[in-house]
């Protein structure tokens, strides 16, 4: 019978159970991070575990870590003592149960969706778990990587196994070339704004066709970060040269790269009859995308009107989002832009939004953050020039960490401002309270920024 | 885990679709690192206006809803972030079962680990119990799969497997230390370079 990659790496994993029924399954990666991981290293005290492969788990701050402009290089900077608190206590426990942790300051720290690939610890057929529902990101890179809850996490700290039941598999068959300027981002909101913000539930999402083969590796991660906001707990792309090449030399990578090669490389779907469902997008078609409401699938392409109001959900995120039915995207006063977050805060993110601001002013009445999504990347970035690009355009050029992506930080976006943000969760005060996001790819968010509201990037690139 | 086999309460109901995680527990709660404490800070941004006052047209802050203890609400719920902090913030607030049109899968395991009953019913049976008084109660059968409102009865679908643990309050990490050996044979034959 025809297997998906999806199939393959999940029978490889199998400890216990059949398909049907919740299977134990064995976890090749835990990343853990501040804000749910303290309950779980409680629950292990309190009943006297311990952490079963302190060798497989990996932690790093992100959430709570400020990114002011000056270097945020030691917990003394948190002046919040309730983040604080939550940041010591991940070190303490890292301490106590013997975890390897990329803490505040240090090189490896960053946002936990963009070290572990970053480190090379994210690798091609492993199972990655992580207190985080964007751990689908790492499904770019062709593993099952998916979010769970604290007590999961606990469990997996205990045990180094989960117990799931095996979705369903849909094929997401996308194929021709992108028109300039539209990029991944736009190809995964386009799916959310077309089939729904829970079309993926029960279901690992699987992207393939020639357009996904031409995306790069960094490209790919954007996709699978936001099948979750379809609904889906895990997103996967087939590995490939891309990605062997992306993996080999980082930090964690496996010492015998042969031998991981030629394992990955059985990891491929046989054939389309192994999936349940399949959805097909021409790329050709494809334009870029913005976020108009309070849920990802508000969003609607740079052509088309905002929608009229048919039921209440709809009513109740025009009038928080301060909007109505009938505009277009261009007419949306843009009043800060954010670029970061595990979506598109990786460099070659940065290098897309620095391309289209290089040269210009933010529009008078914006303010601009750039908040790298880990160290490294920062790093890279300014060897390149990019911090300087941003800075002469008007931007801050931040500290990497979550920062306004969820604002639990002290970095929020004010009431009532809309915000183009590379994120990907347009929730209601999820930027901070009665702020309105607007969700585009890095290179709109660069264009907003510098025209004061939404411009069609193909015209400009 | 506290068992559930059947419950019988009253009801509240929150129809919208798509409740995200953030609606139910806004982050700024996220940073206890305690399971409990959370009922003051659910649906934070919709009990509470600006001023921080309670919001009177909020169904939950209505007096004749007080001590309800299951919710009644549209499809999708929970969907987002993961945080386990929305499962600890229902609880605490007294909800014991969630009655949904469907759940986000993380959501849904959360509930699984807490002892919250997500049930399945269909929008008409849903539109139905959204409606009942606020003194009425319903009964959710879990060894029957049936949720009984007065004359009426619906039947939900529900996984074996948790359903016994709902009824047995099994603690998971208990339950998985039965297969160390299991556990340590399939580490010895994991491929070399990931060993
Ligand atoms: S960047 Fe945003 S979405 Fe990503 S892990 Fe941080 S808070 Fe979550």
């Amino acid at each position: 019978m025809a297997s998906t990659i999806f199939d393959k790496i999940w029978q490889n994993h199998v400890i216990e159970g059949n398909e049907g029924e919740p299977q134990l399954l064995y976890v090749d990666l835990h990343l853990v991070h501040e804000v749910t991981s303290p309950q779980a290293f409680e629950g292990l005290r309190e009943n006297n575990r311990k952490v079963r492969r302190p060798d497989k788990t990996f932690a790093t701050v992100d959430h709570n870590v400020p990114t002011n402009p000056s270097p945020v290089d030691s917990i003394e900077n948190i002046h919040d003592k309730i983040s604080r608190l939550q940041v010591e206590t991940l070190q303490n426990n890292c301490q106590e149960f013997g975890i390897k942790m990329a803490g505040i300051g240090a090189k490896d720290q960053g946002i936990v969706h963009v070290i572990g690939p970053q480190l090379g610890l994210s690798q091609p057929g492993k199972i990655i778990v992580c207190g985080d529902s964007h751990t689908s990101t790492h499904g770019g890179l062709g593993a099952i990587a998916f979010g769970i809850g604290t007590s999961e996490v606990e469990h997996v700290l205990a045990t180094q196994t989960i117990w799931q039941m095996k979705p369903k598999n849909m094929g997401i068959k996308i194929q021709g070339k992108l028109a300039k300027g539209v990029s991944s981002k736009d190809i995964i909101m386009h799916l959310i704004a077309k089939y729904g913000a829970n079309f993926g539930v029960g279901y690992a999402l699987e992207f393939y066709g020639d357009t996904i083969e031409d995306l790069s590796q960094e490209a790919r991660m954007t996709i699978t970060n936001m099948a979750i906001e379809g609904g889906a707990k895990v997103g996967i792309i087939k590995p490939d040269e891309k990605t062997f090449e992306y993996v080999a030399g980082r930090k964690y990578a496996p010492e015998d790269m042969d031998a991981a090669i030629a394992y990955w490389s059985q990891l491929y779907t046989d054939s389309e009859e192994a999936f349940d469902k399949i959805i097909t997008v021409d790329a050709t078609q494809l334009e870029p995308y913005v976020s108009w409401g309070t849920n990802p699938a508000m969003a609607v392409s740079f052509s088309e009107k905002l929608p009229k109001i048919t039921d209440s959900n709809i009513k109740q995120a025009y009038e928080y989002m301060g909007l109505e039915p009938g505009i277009k995207v261009e007419n949306i006063p843009v009043e800060w832009i954010f670029i970061g977050s595990c979506t598109n805060g990786r460099l070659e993110d940065l290098k897309k939004a620095a391309e289209v601001i290089k040269g210009h002013k933010l529009a008078p009445n914006v303010t601009g953050w750039v908040v790298p999504g880990s160290r490294s990347v920062k790093t890279q970035a300014e060897k390149l020039g990019l911090d300087k690009i941003f800075i002469d355009a008007g931007c801050e050029w931040r500290d990497p960490g979550c920062s306004a992506c969820l604002a639990m930080n002290p970095d929020k976006i004010p009431a009532g401002i809309h915000c183009a943000s590379t994120t990907n969760r347009n929730f209601e005060g999820r930027q901070g309270a009665n702020a309105r996001t607007h969700l585009a790819s890095p290179a709109m968010v660069a264009a907003a920024g510098i025209n004061g509201h939404f411009v069609d990037i193909r015209k400009i690139s | 885990m506290d068992p559930i086999t059947v419950h019988t309460g009253r009801t509240v109901a929150l129809m919208n679709d798509n409740i995200d995680t953030d609606q139910i527990i806004p982050k700024q709660f996220l940073k206890n690192i305690l399971k409990t404490g959370y009922a003051n800070s659910l649906f934070f941004d919709w009990r509470y206006d600006d001023a921080g006052k309670p919001n009177k047209d909020f169904e939950l802050n209505k007096p004749e809803r007080q001590g309800a203890s299951i919710l009644i609400t549209g499809s999708n719920f929970g969907c987002g972030s993961s945080r386990e902090h929305a499962a600890w913030a229902l609880k605490d607030w007294g909800f014991r079962v969630i009655i949904a049109g469907g759940y986000s899968d993380i959501f849904y395991m959360n509930c699984t680990k807490n002892g919250i009953l997500p049930v399945v019913l269909p929008q008409n049976a849903r539109d139905y119990l959204a409606k009942i008084a606020s003194q009425e109660e319903i009964t959710i059968d879990l060894p029957n799969q049936e949720v009984c409102c007065g004359k009426e009865k619906y039947h939900f679908d529900f996984d074996q497997t948790w359903k016994q643990k709902f009824i047995n309050g099994d603690d998971d990490i208990d339950i998985t230390m039965a297969y160390q050996q299991q556990i340590e044979e399939y580490e010895q034959k994991l491929p070399v370079f990931w060993q």
